[in-house]
């Protein structure tokens, strides 16, 4: 099954994202963010909290804002501080954390010795290589299927949450995903330890990711089969999520670089610094990004807005390649969420998914299912669903979210699961080689939908390239929310960074990712 | 004769049910006897297991069919719903038109931590939802949406700025009632600012029923299937009956 695209208009696409997306980076490259800096921390080895359980790597980077200079950056101030004390990282956080040690006693305004992290900062990197190529061997003897069945828990109690991904697991779900608590993303700090108490999902932690790893290899060691895991690196502290992946062994991770500006109001600044840094990390961790799109086809309408989710593809896959992530690492989103009572719904959604499919053909496409015209009614909800099913099966997406049923009624049920899954396994088998057998008739609706959907993501983006991205999400152009270039939470958590600033852990894997890539 | 009422399967009163439900139990013979048992205490007799499957190792689910025993006196039930009649969007600008000299302003959120913003969007946004235009698209209504996760007191704060005749709450997040302490709260902050008889409140989402609204001390509730111009009709009558009551 292949659609005729015009590749002109295709490269229009790449060589607008390209501008639009390097000059956010040129815009931004003279800043960081607090929770780059924490992230950097955290890849020294710090871990743990204070008595009023506040993160040590927030401590510190609080601390340096008053009695340090952060434009430095936070390395800057712990290379000084470990020359001088021959402290670890960990000793230090303690330290300054009881009151027992200034960082602004060890500062220095000129370049440090930055060879005094080189030991931690190869401790955590190897733990990731480790977590990594544990990976690839296991895949490499139990190969991902195609499509991968992505189910969420959602209980709001890590152990719960263990019962439901086994049972899933059980009934042939390739990767699990445990949904944050609501309200997560606009914590300014990762919260610590396990968590039993969440609303609509559960804390994003790095013990409960380590929980969860735990469980599903050990389902992998009695069944052979690795069962991927996702959480969220997004919101306030996406790159120390990504961090925190990456040392527990996530596989994949939510990490859009416009969702949390139109959909959380965080500041756009803030976000697309995080992103950048957090996709490097996940990049050299081998984990798998998730994007967003999908959303915007939740608050506006999926047919007139088909082209905004195409152009945001053209624009994060640029923001992936400035990770230097490869394409087999961009699991850039889309959504069924046509209304069903549309003329020919479906074959406008194999429309766009086959469009996604072949503009995108080496990325692990997510595809999302129908939740906007998701009802009450669980029976069609089953229809809709199926049909969701036979358009991720026959234009071979990668990442199949499977649709619950209940999507309008509340967080799935074990049995909901195994029902979305016993679904998709029956159309995965009935439609196993329809793709191969048909073929999409030149001049017919589908084709034609598909160029115009291209044609006016190609539109879209030459008024981005044209006003640059700021101006268009004040416009509200994507998912009809407008949002302000110095609006939103987080910016104050933004600095411009001193000419002496360094951040080792970017440039150590960038230089990685480029070696791999050579 | 009184109405009393049993299910339909596909003869008056047969009290014919279907139900489904999971077990933390293994599948087998024992789990189907314990759903059967469970069917029986409610009320559902001759209940069959039509269909049983492990979930897994330790959890097992049924799909059973039976005949409830029970009845309902149809008169006896009680219905607490919206009063006033809903019209069209035509017709609530005429009436708009007709009965102020000023726009209604709306001010609307997804409050406290929930995060789905469908729900507020359908009522409030230009499009609207299902072929039914949001407030937005009104003539004389002025309708603000502040998005989602806005805590009580922004939108308090909001409200009182925009001088709003009309609050929308949508709540979508239910699990372990968050919903119902944040409405809760969001009364008990406006009764503390002596501020309740300043506005007409109005909450929606999948889980919302008019009863729970009065329940709560909200003017109105919105479940599925109601749409901005349901919501419209019951601010602008409402607003006009409270005008004249405190005009008595």
């Amino acid at each position: 099954m292949k659609l005729t695209l015009d590749t002109h208009t295709i490269d229009a696409c790449r060589r607008d994202a390209r501008h639009i997306a390097d000059a956010i980076k040129t815009e931004l490259d003279p800043y960081s963010t607090v929770s780059v800096e924490r992230t950097v921390l955290r890849m020294l080895g710090i871990d743990g909290v204070d008595a009023f359980d506040v993160p040590y790597v927030n401590v510190l980077v609080d601390h340096v804002k008053t009695h340090g200079d952060l434009r430095f950056g936070i390395a800057h101030h712990m290379a000084w501080a470990i020359a001088r004390t021959t402290k670890t990282p960990q000793t230090i956080a303690k330290r300054v954390a009881e009151g027992a040690m200034s960082l602004g006693d060890y500062f220095e305004p000129t370049t440090p010795d930055y060879t005094v992290l080189t030991p931690f900062i190869n401790q955590s990197f190897a733990r990731i290589r480790t977590q990594r190529q544990h990976r690839e061997t296991v895949l490499e003897n139990h190969p991902a299927p195609s499509p991968e069945k992505y189910v969420i828990v959602a209980t709001g109690n890590i152990h719960e949450d263990i019962d439901q991904a086994l049972s899933a697991a059980a009934r042939g779900a390739d990767i699990i995903a445990v949904i944050r608590t609501t309200g997560q993303s606009l914590l300014d700090y990762v919260p610590y330890g396990a968590t039993t108490e969440g609303f609509g999902g559960t804390y994003a932690t790095q013990e409960n990711f380590r929980l969860m790893r735990e469980a599903l290899d050990g389902y992998q060691r009695h069944h052979g089969r690795y069962v991927k895991l996702v959480n969220y690196a997004s919101g306030l502290c996406m790159p120390e999520i990504a961090a925190l992946g990456a040392l527990e062994r996530l596989d994949m991770m939510l990490n859009d670089s416009l969702y949390g500006i139109i959909f959380r109001d965080i500041n756009m600044k803030r976000t697309l610094i995080d992103q950048a840094f957090s996709r490097v990390i996940s990049g050299y961790a081998g984990i798998t990004i998730n994007t967003g799109e999908d959303n915007y086809l939740t608050t506006t309408d999926a047919f007139e807005h088909a082209h905004t989710v195409i152009a945001s593809q053209f624009i994060n896959e640029r923001f992936a390649e400035h990770a230097r992530m490869p394409a087999t690492l961009m699991g850039l989103g889309h959504a069924y969420e046509i209304d069903p009572s549309v003329d020919n719904s479906f074959l406008y959604e194999i429309a766009q998914a086959q469009l996604s499919r072949q503009l995108f053909p080496d990325a692990p496409l997510k595809y999302m299912p129908p939740t906007k015209h998701m009802t009450g009614d669980i029976f069609k909800g089953t229809v809709q669903n199926a049909l969701f099913n036979i358009a991720c099966v026959t234009t071979k997406q990668q990442i199949h979210l499977l649709g619950m049923p209940t999507e309008a009624i509340h967080t799935p049920f074990m049995s909901d699961r195994a029902l979305a899954l016993a679904n998709a396994d029956y159309i995965y088998k009935a439609f196993k080689a329809f793709a191969d057998s048909v073929d999409i008739k030149p001049g017919s609706l589908i084709e034609k939908r598909a160029h115009a959907v291209l044609d006016n993501a190609r539109t879209l983006l030459d008024d981005i390239r044209e006003e640059g991205l700021f101006v268009t999400l004040k416009k509200g152009t994507f998912a009809g929310v407008s949002r302000g270039e110095n609006d939103g939470k987080g910016l104050g958590g933004v600095f411009k960074k001193h000419p002496l600033y360094t951040n080792p852990i970017m440039e150590r894997m960038l230089a990685a990712c480029e070696e791999d890539a050579s | 004769m009184k109405p009393l009422m049993r299910p339909y399967g596909d003869t008056l009163n047969d009290g014919k049910m279907q139900l489904s439900f999971t077990l933390p139990m293994e599948v087998g013979p024992k789990g189907e006897a314990v759903a059967k048992a469970l069917c029986e205490t409610m009320g559902v007799a001759d209940a069959t297991v039509v269909h049983s499957e492990a979930l897994s190792e330790h959890f097992s689910f049924y799909i059973l069919y039976g005949t409830l025993t029970h009845a309902v006196d149809s008169d006896a039930v009680e219905v607490r719903d919206i009063d006033t009649e809903s019209m069209s969007k035509d017709d609530i600008e005429a009436y708009i038109d007709a009965h102020f000299d000023h726009p209604i302003t709306f001010i609307g959120a997804s409050t406290g931590t929930d995060a789905h913003t469908v729900g507020i969007d359908a009522i409030m946004n230009m499009k609207g939802f299902a072929g039914h235009y949001g407030l937005e698209r009104y003539r004389h209504v002025k309708a603000i949406n502040l998005g989602s996760q806005v805590d009580n007191e922004t939108l308090l704060e909001e409200a009182i700025k925009h001088h709003a005749d009309v609050i929308l709450i949508s709540q979508t997040v239910t699990q372990k009632d968050v919903h119902i302490h944040n409405l809760t709260a969001f009364i008990e902050l406006l009764e503390a600012e002596n501020r309740r008889d300043d506005f007409l409140l109005i909450i929606g989402g999948p889980r919302i029923t008019h009863a729970l609204a009065k329940e709560l001390g909200y003017d109105a509730g919105f479940g599925p299937k109601k749409y901005a111009h349901d919501v419209a009709s019951f601010a602008a009558q409402a607003l006009v009956n409270k005008r004249s009551q405190s005009k008595r």
